[in-house]
């Protein structure tokens, strides 16, 4: 069976990806991944804004009750050699996984600040990633902060990226634009070569005993799939970039549905997360048994094959048919 | 001086950039003041820097000072070239080596701060006192009397004590030279390797003990042979000074600067000579220059090496004109006829007598500079004017008023030398706020890259929060000698307008100079905002008055609220030493070089911070008259003692120096309760109470470090006189009436704003989160109205204290504290504990405190934190040492024990003669619970009574001694450095007394009192001074080893983790007939976060596995019980949820990630394992399981 495709320029051996999880921070763990089958992975995030954090708290903390006390006039040794205060061995680690094994690896920056990322995209590069994913989240709480703006930042980020660095970019993007197409299409013309869709961000909860909102990870499952294929599916064959279907892709069926929608990759986190990196065959196999039962030859064959512009009933995608949908629920 | 080779450090890093290269050994332990060349030392090691030899010396802390010298007399023993650095009592408990090393002719130098003993009282500061007290050990004594002097003399030293085989103690002044930033010329690797001989170090090698080539030292000799021996080395001690002299010569070959064994200042014909060594001789060598322009013929000699003293070199250094010769000692020996140096100029002249060189001239000895005090050119003036009388004052002191004995010297309080040659700047600081960190920074960017010389010297109040820190720095085209603070100021910054509030800062301005203010006020308010006499000094003096916000600059560039980059700024656009574009390309350099390491986005923020600064800092115009309504504040308010306002008063306005001698207690007695005069509204954010959300559960009581927040319950009838905004509700529980309500209140002037008692409140508001029961606001607008509130509840009835039940949190915290207002850091984790004590024992206290932070916020001068009751009982309190703490309360209880046995013995006697049921009942009273004390110590009062009118000689004894008949509860209380390390041998001992003592170990890990140096307590993976990379060790379970006694009262606690379990384990060990220790987490700023978090980080602790918690009570065992509580449930949470929430542990993640992984899986395994041996000893003692 062809499990091939391609995604950001890169040969795949199949459309497995896994994406920036806990899975995906060590040589050891990425090399079980690559074991069982899959395709490339993306690093588990940098996160510009925690090293910064980082960064401002030691040397808040080294300094602030110096030079207060005769006897004590500092409290930590405030003079030691910093090897790693700038993801240095995040960088180191890349090199590390490079050596070791074979598979793509897409280094993955989420940031905030167009400065960060610049530079850190660059030392990623350098490191040696076949590629970068940026996983721009903003959440607006001015009421003053007007969504061109939003949208604008976004893309000025993209394209000051895309603009210093060599290898592929691709961007993660959120469900949540007033039209995701539009802005699909202005990141691929900032120079985006790929697009998640799309980023699941993290679950806000409350406790009721410490009367505090909460954040968690939010574990997705098949369910969460609906939007990424109705986006996979819209915008197939509209841009010249790879898609990429994240956010609920659980089984080898998800995988071919995303595929048929348009995707030319699937990433996967949750999925392993809950089950082991072993699922991974489990999906291939149940991939290959669908595609052998109802004789298909390849991904390539079927890819965008029900997206909007080759499907026998586009309105599923265009229009918000939910009487009709909940009608056939309790049918 | 080209600027290559210059470098500007402080004395301290001059010593240990040399003794680091020429040594491949250094033992070490933390004592102020020279705690930072071990720190440096340990530093350049974990570094990987190599010594000349080609080798990382092996750095190594002891528990001791008495356990370094032990370990570098075993590495000298073993041919390795070897240190150690210390100072005061460190050097003292370094004596018995000392002797054995000298004994035994081996070459080692101790690098030595000098510094005060502690007598009446402690000092940290500098004087010889401790470099004298070792004369007798055969240590040769070297003296350097500045920053410069102290980097090559530790050279020099090196290379005499190889040569000589005497080992030599190098000294220097503490603080004013270990500590003052200075520009120097840099030894070179190159000189270092001329100077230090080879083949020396090979021979010293050789007399190592190997068994490749065995013998025998230490032998024990006797009456035969011991007398010989030590006549033996008479041969080394007479070569000794022609050795050192050729080894200045050589380094005067190599470097330029020439140095003898007594150095000569001042006019050929000099008639009057002072002979001194230390810092105090640069003061001296101003002074001549100054007196010989103006036609005198005066003169100095440098005392350098002060042992073995060279009569001939002495008296050819002398000037053959010399008259009168003023000895001049920085120490003191009490009952003596004079102190050593004078000693030994007597001696020498008086041996040599007729065939001196000339005629033998007046001598007289003299004191000066204890323990810091200012040495000064007028000081020095008058010294001279007295060696001009026939019959000169002998033994006199200088600097001091004394009115008792009168040994004091006169002098002119107002001549001040005037030195053209210097800019001369002052900076008044607070502790956090980043200035004396910027005056460093601008010392080293003029000192290294401007062809001036620079100075800078700071001083600091003695308060570990809200600290007050003056920066003296001065600037010259010529070396600056002045070892002494500045007296008139071209340049005044004011870094906190609240300290113009009660001091006036501007008496020492110049005429003519720079005043800058950092204010929160907008320009046009600025001068109205400025109290009476800073107006009259600005324009009396026509200073040019400068203004800026530096919070809202340093806020607005993500600073917070370091102002350090901001006022450096200012200084430097405004002082004019350097063009405004110089001076902001050198800081931005400085930046640069001081932040590139802690990665760019520090870089920038500082950089936008000198922009900023720019644009925000402007000239006040100054109106021809003063028209402020603000007088100066006193420093202390109420109504307080006599003593209080006349000596404490002046300490706290800064005005000690003024005290005399008959001011001064003699046997360093001092009252306690005096911190609530202070009122020194230091915090920009104070507590407010919610009546309405409080569930009234104490726990911000319990948690307050300064015990501002106080709560009572009291009849509503009292809230008719309550003053406006004094709230209270109903008061909840059964215990309370109807009628009864609560509150709690807020000592805003006394609160350091550190809002721990936020973050532990439980209670929400239920319409807005984040508000809670207690809240921080801002303290300026509700000061008056506060203060009203505080004083209205501090004139409510106390709380009947035989009605609450100790060991409930909430009910322990109506008790009233005897310990508060300290000068503890906001958000301290050791005060609480000490607080709780006070509140449950504090009326029958006696206390033993280890020198460290509690000896320091508890017994620091001015004003003291524990305080009396109502009844004027309280807690008696006294510091003696170190290392002895634990050994000195068992004295406490063996002496409380023998006045209580000799009253019950005379109390037998006497019984038939009193109340017969009376005496009985005092003879077999039980004095368990606090009640039972109570009515013991009402039958004493009935006992004293009739005792007054019995006319017996045993009756007047009874009378003194009734009072022991009532319990006294012994506490022994410290941190850590004093529990684990060296006060161990002693607090074991103590534990296996039996005694029924109570130890408090106040554990932060560290040697919080000395800057954070590593202790035995310290955590697998914290970064701390001495383990530089993060500890590697596991932490010695002292617990564990208290326990092994079986018959030890044993917790482990952490208030902010169970604080029932807290303060039932302080109820429990108080009862408990024998000895108890509790071992208390106390969260500390050397962990690096912000401590409002400090209880939840305890929590984590716990919850972590790392802090097990639980208790011990043997007296269960004897009830059949199981005396092991466990009051924690084993590891619950990842050790990376505690520790990663703590720069300390943090950082080494960013430092060597490899390592921080290992510490995490160290630290899980140690939680793991603590569980696991805490559990197995639960098991073990379970009473079914014994009987099995």
């Amino acid at each position: 069976m062809d499990f091939t495709t391609t995604f950001l320029g890169l040969n795949l051996k199949n459309p497995l990806i896994a994406s920036a999880s806990p899975l995906t921070s060590s040589v050891e763990s990425i090399r079980r991944l690559e074991d069982n089958g899959i395709a490339a992975v993306i690093m588990h995030s940098l996160f510009e804004e925690e090293i910064n954090h980082e960064i401002h708290q030691i040397d808040h903390f080294l300094h602030i009750n110096s030079d207060s006390n005769a006897e004590g006039t500092s409290y930590l040794p405030s003079e030691v050699d910093f090897e790693n205060l700038q993801a240095d061995n995040y960088l180191e680690e890349i090199r590390r996984i490079k050596a070791s094994v074979s598979l793509p690896l897409i280094a993955s920056l989420n940031g905030i600040s167009a400065g960060g990322w610049i530079s850190y995209a660059k030392r990623l590069q350098e490191a040696g990633a076949d590629a970068l994913e940026l996983n721009i989240t903003y959440i607006p709480t001015s009421m003053e902060m007007e969504g061109y703006r939003v949208e604008q930042m976004y893309i000025d980020t993209v394209a000051q990226v895309a603009e210093r660095i060599d290898i592929p970019l691709n961007v993660k993007m959120n469900a949540y634009f007033s039209n995701p197409a539009n802005m699909a299409k202005r990141f691929v013309e900032a120079g985006a070569k790929g697009l998640t869709l799309f980023d699941n961000p993290t679950r806000v909860e409350v406790d009721l005993d410490l009367l505090s909102p909460l954040q968690r990870a939010n574990i997705t499952t098949s369910y969460n799939l609906s939007e990424t294929l109705r986006w996979c599916a819209i915008l197939y064959g509209r841009l010249s970039c790879s898609l990429c279907a994240n956010t609920g892709i659980h089984s080898g069926e998800d995988v071919l549905k995303a595929i048929m929608s348009g995707a030319d990759t699937t990433a996967l986190a949750s999925v392993l997360l809950t089950k082991g990196e072993g699922e991974i065959k489990q999906i291939l196999s149940d991939m290959e048994e669908w595609m052998e039962k109802h004789e298909y030859e390849s991904i390539s064959q079927m890819k965008g094959s029900i997206s909007l512009a080759h499907t026998d009933n586009p309105s599923v995608y265009e229009r918000n048919s939910y009487m009709y949908a909940l009608q056939h629920y309790r049918r | 001086m080209s600027q290559s080779d210059t470098i500007t450090v402080d004395g301290n890093e001059a010593v240990a950039l040399v003794a680091h290269k020429i040594n491949e050994v250094i033992a070490i332990y933390p004592i102020t003041p020279s705690s930072p060349m071990g720190e440096f030392s340990d530093l350049y090691s974990s570094k990987g820097q190599k010594n000349i030899f080609g080798s990382v010396p092996e750095v190594f802390e002891l528990q001791s000072e008495g356990g370094a010298s032990g370990t570098v007399h075993g590495a000298l023993q073993a041919g390795s070239l070897t240190t150690t650095f210390t100072a005061s009592q460190g050097l003292l408990l370094m004596i018995p080596n000392m002797y054995k090393i000298a004994g035994e002719l081996s070459a080692t130098v101790f690098h030595v701060a000098a510094r005060s003993l502690a007598a009446q009282g402690l000092s940290i500061f500098g004087d010889h006192q401790d470099v004298m007290g070792v004369r007798q050990t055969g240590f040769a004594l070297l003296a350097s009397n500045s920053v410069q002097e102290a980097h090559d003399f530790a050279l020099i030293s090196q290379a005499a004590t190889l040569r000589s085989r005497i080992p030599f103690l190098h000294f220097f002044d503490g603080f004013r030279t270990s500590h003052e930033v200075s520009r120097i010329e840099k030894l070179s690797d190159d000189v270092l390797k001329k100077m230090i001989d080879t083949g020396l170090v090979a021979a010293h090698r050789r007399r190592g003990l190997s068994p490749d080539h065995p013998v025998l030292r230490g032998t024990a000799q006797n009456p035969d042979v011991y007398f010989q021996g030590r006549e033996s080395v008479n041969r080394y001690y007479q070569a000794l000074p022609e050795i050192l002299q050729g080894e200045m010569d050589r380094f005067s070959t190599l470097t330029g600067r020439s140095y003898h064994l007594f150095d000569y200042v001042g006019a050929a014909d000099a008639e009057r000579v002072i002979v001194l060594m230390g810092s105090g001789a640069e003061a001296v060598e101003e002074s001549v220059n100054y007196l010989i322009e103006r036609g005198e013929s005066v003169g100095l000699i440098k005392v350098r090496l002060a042992l073995p003293f060279d009569s001939e070199a002495f008296i050819a250094a002398l000037p053959a004109s010399v008259q009168a010769i003023g000895v001049l000692d920085r120490t003191k020996e009490p009952g003596s006829v004079g102190e050593p140096l004078y000693h030994d100029v007597v001696s020498v002249l008086f041996e040599r007598g007729e065939s001196l060189p000339f005629k033998m001239p007046r001598i007289v000895g003299g004191r000066y500079g204890l323990s810091s005090k200012e040495f000064t050119p007028t000081m020095i003036f008058a010294i001279y004017e007295e060696l001009s009388k026939t019959s000169p004052k002998n033994h006199f002191t200088i600097g001091i008023d004394d009115d008792v004995t009168f040994t004091s010297l006169e002098y002119d309080h107002d001549l001040i030398l005037e030195n053209k040659d210097q800019f001369q700047a002052i900076f008044y600081g607070l502790g956090s706020d980043g200035t004396v960190g910027a005056n460093k920074n601008t010392i080293k960017i003029i000192g290294t890259e401007t062809d001036h010389y620079a100075q800078g010297y700071f001083v600091y109040d003695s308060k570990k929060s809200g600290s007050m820190t003056t920066s003296h720095l001065r600037f010259g085209t010529k070396p600056i000698r002045s070892s002494y603070l500045i007296q008139k100021a071209d340049f005044v910054a004011v870094h906190q307008s609240v300290f113009l509030e009660k001091l006036d800062l501007l008496e020492i301005a110049k005429e003519g100079g720079i005043f800058l203010l950092n204010t929160p006020y907008p320009k046009e308010e600025v001068w109205r905002r400025l109290p009476r006499v800073t107006q009259e000094r600005i324009i009396e003096k026509k200073l040019k008055f400068y203004a800026i916000d530096a919070y809202k600059v340093a806020h607005a560039s993500n600073m917070g609220r370091r102002i350090n980059t901001v006022m450096q700024t200012c200084f430097f656009a405004i002082s004019g030493i350097l063009s405004k574009e110089e001076a902001m390309a050198k800081i931005k350099g400085s930046i640069q070089k001081t932040y590139g390491s802690k990665g760019d986005v520090i870089v920038q923020m500082n950089y936008a911070a000198v922009d900023a600064t720019l644009e925000n800092l402007y000239e006040i115009d100054v109106p021809a008259s003063a028209d402020s309504l603000f007088e100066l504040q006193a420093t202390l308010k109420g109504d307080m003692s006599e003593f209080t306002r006349e000596v404490i008063g002046k300490i706290t306005a800064f005005k000690g120096d003024t005290l005399r001698v008959s001011q001064i207690p003699d046997d360093g007695t001092w009252p306690t309760g005096t911190t609530q005069y202070e009122k020194r509204n230091i915090a920009q954010e104070v507590p407010v109470w919610d009546a309405d959300t409080c569930i009234q559960c104490n726990k911000c009581v319990s948690a307050c470090p300064h015990s501002v927040i106080r709560s009572s319950v009291f009849d509503i009838s009292f809230l008719k006189n309550a003053p406006a905004g004094f709230s209270a509700k109903g008061a909840k529980g059964k215990n309370f009436g109807e009628n009864e309500v609560f509150n709690i209140s807020v000592a805003i002037e006394d609160c350091t704003g550190c809002a721990l008692c936020v973050e532990v409140c439980p209670a929400k508001n239920k319409s807005q989160t984040n508000l809670k029961a207690i809240n921080m606001v801002p303290q300026m607008a509700l000061r008056e109205a506060g203060i009203a509130q505080w004083d209205f509840f501090l004139s409510l009835p106390k709380m009947d204290r035989g009605s609450l039940d100790p060991s409930n949190l909430k009910e322990s915290q109506f008790l009233e504290p005897l310990f508060e207002f300290s000068g503890a850091c906001p958000g301290c984790g050791e005060t609480p504990y000490v607080k709780l004590a006070s509140q449950l024992f504090g009326d029958r206290m006696v206390i033993a405190n280890a020198t460290g932070c509690s000896s320091i916020y508890g017994g620091n001068l001015p004003t003291t934190p524990w305080k009396k009751n109502d009844e004027g009982r309280g807690p008696a309190w006294s510091n003696s040492l170190f290392e002895d703490n634990a050994e000195f309360g068992l004295g406490f209880r063996l002496s409380i024990d023998a006045q209580n046995d000799r009253a019950r013995g005379v109390l037998e006697t006497l019984k038939p003669h009193l109340d017969g049921a009376l005496v009985e009942e005092i003879l077999s009273a039980d004095q368990h619970e606090e009640s039972q004390i109570n009515a013991q110590r009402d039958r004493v009062e009935k006992l004293k009574y009739s005792l007054k009118t019995l006319d017996k000689e045993d009756a007047k004894t009874l009378l003194e001694l009734a009072d022991y008949l009532v319990k006294k509860s012994v506490w022994i209380m410290g941190g850590d450095g004093w529990a684990y390390d060296i006060g161990y041998g002693g607090l074991d001992h103590v534990l296996a007394s039996g005694k029924n003592v109570n130890i408090l170990v106040l554990d932060t890990q560290v040697y919080s009192n000395t800057g954070g140096q590593q202790s035995k307590a310290t955590m697998t993976g914290a970064v701390a001074k001495f383990a530089a990379g993060g500890k590697v060790g596991v932490p010695k379970d002292l617990a564990a080893m208290a326990i092994a006694y079986e018959n030890v009262y044993v917790a482990k606690v952490a208030m902010g983790a169970n604080d029932t379990a807290t303060i039932k384990a302080f109820v429990e060990a108080e009862r408990y007939e024998g000895p108890s220790i509790i071992i208390a987490y106390s969260h500390c700023v050397a962990h690096g976060y912000d401590l409002k978090y400090g209880f939840d980080q305890q929590r984590r602790a716990v919850d972590s596995g790392l802090w097990p918690i639980f208790r011990f009570n043997p007296d269960k065992i004897k009830e059949g019980e199981n005396p092991m509580t466990l009051d924690y449930k084993g590891p619950k949470i990842d050790v990376k949820d505690f520790m990663y929430r703590e720069t300390r542990f943090k950082m080494v993640e960013k430092m060597n990630a490899l390592s921080a992984g290992t510490f995490l899986q160290t630290a899980a395994h140690t939680a793991e394992s603590l569980y696991a041996r805490y559990q197995n000893l639960h098991a073990y003692y379970e009473p079914s399981s014994k009987e099995a």
